[in-house]
């Protein structure tokens, strides 16, 4: 079976410890996550992982089977990058002398939708919102010049299918 | 300290019994949930206290026996200044719990201890830990009991499914050669009639995973036996052979299914399970049924029509003779001078009318005992299955005879386990729990010795033992005892240990080089079982 990318999107309670018991499930199975965000989701004391992994098929059902018997785990899902809509954001920090000596750099920032966060007398920081891959781009592009820094976010992602997650806690506490 | 202190004000409410090491706690909860059904409860220290706790959390979260282990922890204050005592038992026993909380303030107690028995017993039964700061044990708080039956993103019973029900039932009532491969799922369930019906009504063979055996009495005319690496001869071969395979209350353990990819490939395949990440999980199956086995069988049970499968029976029978010929009766009547591990067995099926609780330990004389012991009541195996926890009998025996007081309980344990929890023996002579203990003495670590027999060229790398008088030890902690190293005096004495009120120790010395066949070879087909 190849290796594809999968998004993990867990509905959980907020609880301390909830990392680490959901990144535990990869640990055991030696799985590593390319990136991971936690957030608030659309219901109230909820939160959402998003989790990026590349395995196969077989091992994302067996840790969304996983992660979704945890006793504080509402509901799990794992998308193709096709069904959902994805993003992620990246920071560079540049020093501030290249962006009037090279000039290309100024077409690369507008080339790329990407925008200039701040400016300062030493630096400035570029902030790009977008694919994977469109931030791989910039970051190619700009490393010639030299990155004095460099940071990109977990993705975060929604599905074009439904999460029913209220549905989902309503039929729990109906069947009690 | 603070919760010793409160719990000698309520020693007639509610008995503790001290151990001698702590993981010997956690195995001796796991004995009394295995005999018992209900929660088995440890407590220990922060540190090392908590961390002694590890193996037996591990081993009833393989074997899924439900447990609340109760850890105590510096103050809050203190927390992660690597205070004296201190290790982060919440961290180390995450991936090894059902479910964990660290309490801080006294005032979470009431309900998440409530909680912590909720989640350990219900659904597919696990260890809980419940982490306790010390300031939460001294603070005062006005008491409320809130019980707790319900936990909003947990849904121990899955919803039953008619559908799936519906086409599980056709495909037994057009199977040929059906067979069922029962677990522990149907004794945790409490599922043993509705699983001795369907056998019944349908007359479908049915073979046991070890920790399933007592679902259903061994002399059951449709118990076929166990299956598995040290499995019965016919499961295993016919497992490759049926066209049906219905499994219920396992989960497909590489010790059972042996190479996947040769694994019952010709069968359709019916999965009863509680836990929806078993479904799919090691074997791809047609249908699964998802539920508490007791409620799904009951519903099977009027949709299977009653069915006579006796020619496939016979092929079992057949394949019995075989293994009878060439495993089991050289096991039972030996024809050397040396005691074998499976007549021994025999006697005490003898000497306790197969009524007895066995507690095995892990090795050689684990799947000697599983093998030959004869049983009549539900509950009456106990052992560590999926984890293999050498150590784990002496202490689970203990908690099974505390849980079963008005049973029988006898532990059958090797020369190297015993050795694990050897300390137990004390805990034994102060509480009087009338375990009877029988250690089966090769001198060796016998299965491991056995593997490098058949897979190393007979290097016996680290796996003679060098073994201390046990009698003479058993006699320090006041427990009586006797050694058995002649066939002639074997029966006396396992009637005379059967009989006895007390605690009682039995050191048998039997064969040093036996090995347990039949054996499904590591990473072999279970049809290439080999008989010698």
């Amino acid at each position: 079976m190849e290796n594809k990318w999968y998004t993990i999107s867990v509905y959980s309670e907020n609880q301390v410890g909830m990392l680490n018991r959901i990144s535990g499930i990869f640990l055991k199975r030696h799985i590593n996550i390319e990136s991971l965000n936690v957030s608030p989701s659309e219901i109230p004391q909820v939160s959402k992982f998003t989790i990026v992994v590349n395995t196969t098929q077989k091992w994302v059902e067996n840790i969304v089977g996983q992660i979704e018997k945890q006793v504080e785990v509402i509901k799990v899902f794992s998308h193709q990058d096709e069904e959902i809509i994805y993003q992620e954001s990246a920071l560079f920090k540049i020093s501030s002398n290249l962006l009037f000596d090279e000039r290309q750099i100024q077409n690369i920032i507008k080339e790329s939708n990407a925008q200039i966060v701040t400016v300062s007398r030493e630096f400035f920081v570029i902030s790009k919102t977008g694919r994977r891959h469109e931030i791989d781009e910039l970051h190619e592009s700009l490393t010639p010049f030299g990155i004095r820094q460099f940071v990109r976010s977990g993705r975060i992602a929604v599905s074009k299918e439904a999460m029913p997650i209220s549905t989902i806690l309503n039929t729990i506490n109906q069947k009690k | 300290m603070p919760f010793y202190d409160e719990l000698y004000k309520f020693q007639d409410r509610l008995r503790h019994v001290l151990v001698r090491h702590e993981q010997g706690a956690a195995h001796a909860a796991q004995g009394y949930a295995r005999a018992t059904g209900k929660v088995g409860v440890a407590v220990a220290t922060s540190g090392p206290g908590a961390t002694n706790l590890v193996t037996g959390i591990a081993d009833a979260q393989i074997d899924s026996t439900p447990l609340v282990c109760i850890t105590g922890q510096v103050g809050r204050h203190l927390l992660g200044s690597d205070a004296f005592q201190e290790t982060d038992i919440i961290g180390i026993s995450t991936p090894i719990t059902k479910w964990n909380y660290q309490i801080t303030k006294a005032a979470e107690i009431p309900y998440i201890l409530a909680k912590a028995f909720y989640i350990a017993r219900s659904g597919r039964p696990g260890p809980v830990l419940v982490d306790i700061t010390k300031n939460a044990q001294f603070e005062l708080f006005d008491f409320e009991y809130t019980p707790c039956d319900h936990v909003r993103s947990y849904l121990p019973e899955p919803q039953i499914d008619m559908e799936c029900i519906h086409q599980a039932a056709s495909l037994i009532n057009e199977a040929k050669k059906p067979m069922i491969v029962y677990g522990q799922g149907v004794v945790l369930g409490n599922a043993e009639q509705e699983l001795k019906t369907f056998i019944e009504k349908t007359t479908i063979p049915a073979a046991w995973t070890i920790l399933g055996k007592s679902a259903l009495p061994t002399a059951h005319r449709h118990n076929v036996g166990m299956v598995g690496m040290h499995g019965n001869y016919a499961p295993n071969v016919l497992t490759n052979e049926c066209d049906v395979l219905i499994a219920i209350g396992m989960r497909f353990d590489d010790r059972v299914t042996g190479d996947l990819n040769t694994y019952a490939k010709q069968a359709k395949i019916i999965h009863f399970d509680i836990d929806k990440a078993e479904i799919n999980k090691n074997v791809k199956v047609d249908v699964g049924v998802l539920g508490n086995c007791k409620q799904t069988l009951a519903a099977l049970l009027p949709l299977v029509k009653e069915n006579n499968h006796s020619q496939w029976q016979s092929s079992f029978d057949q394949l019995y003779e075989v293994e009878f010929k060439e495993v089991i009766d050289k096991e039972m009547n030996p024809t050397g001078p040396g005691i074998s591990m499976a007549e021994v067995i025999e006697q005490i099926n003898v000497a306790t009318q197969s009524q007895a609780i066995v507690v095995t330990d892990v090795g050689q004389h684990q799947m000697i005992a599983c093998r030959y012991a004869q049983e009549t009541l539900p509950k009456s195996t106990i052992t560590s299955g999926g984890l293999g926890t050498m150590g784990f009998a002496l202490p689970s025996a203990i908690g099974a005879k505390m849980g079963a007081p008005e049973r029988e309980v006898i532990t059958v344990i090797g020369d190297g386990g015993f050795q694990m929890n050897i300390q137990e023996l004390g805990t034994i002579y102060q509480t009087q729990a009338a375990v009877k203990i029988v250690v089966l003495n090769n001198e060796h670590l016998g299965m491991v010795r056995q593997w490098q027999e058949l897979f190393f060229d007979s290097r016996y790398a680290s796996t003679v033992m060098t073994n201390p008088d046990f009698v003479t030890i058993a006699k320090g902690y006041y427990i009586p005892g006797k050694r058995v190293d002649q066939r002639a005096d074997l029966k006396a004495a396992i009637e005379e240990m059967v009989a006895a009120k007390t605690p009682y120790f039995l050191e048998i010395k039997v064969e040093n080089e036996e090995n347990v066949f039949p054996m499904i070879p590591s990473g072999s087909s279970v049809s290439d079982i080999r008989l010698s």
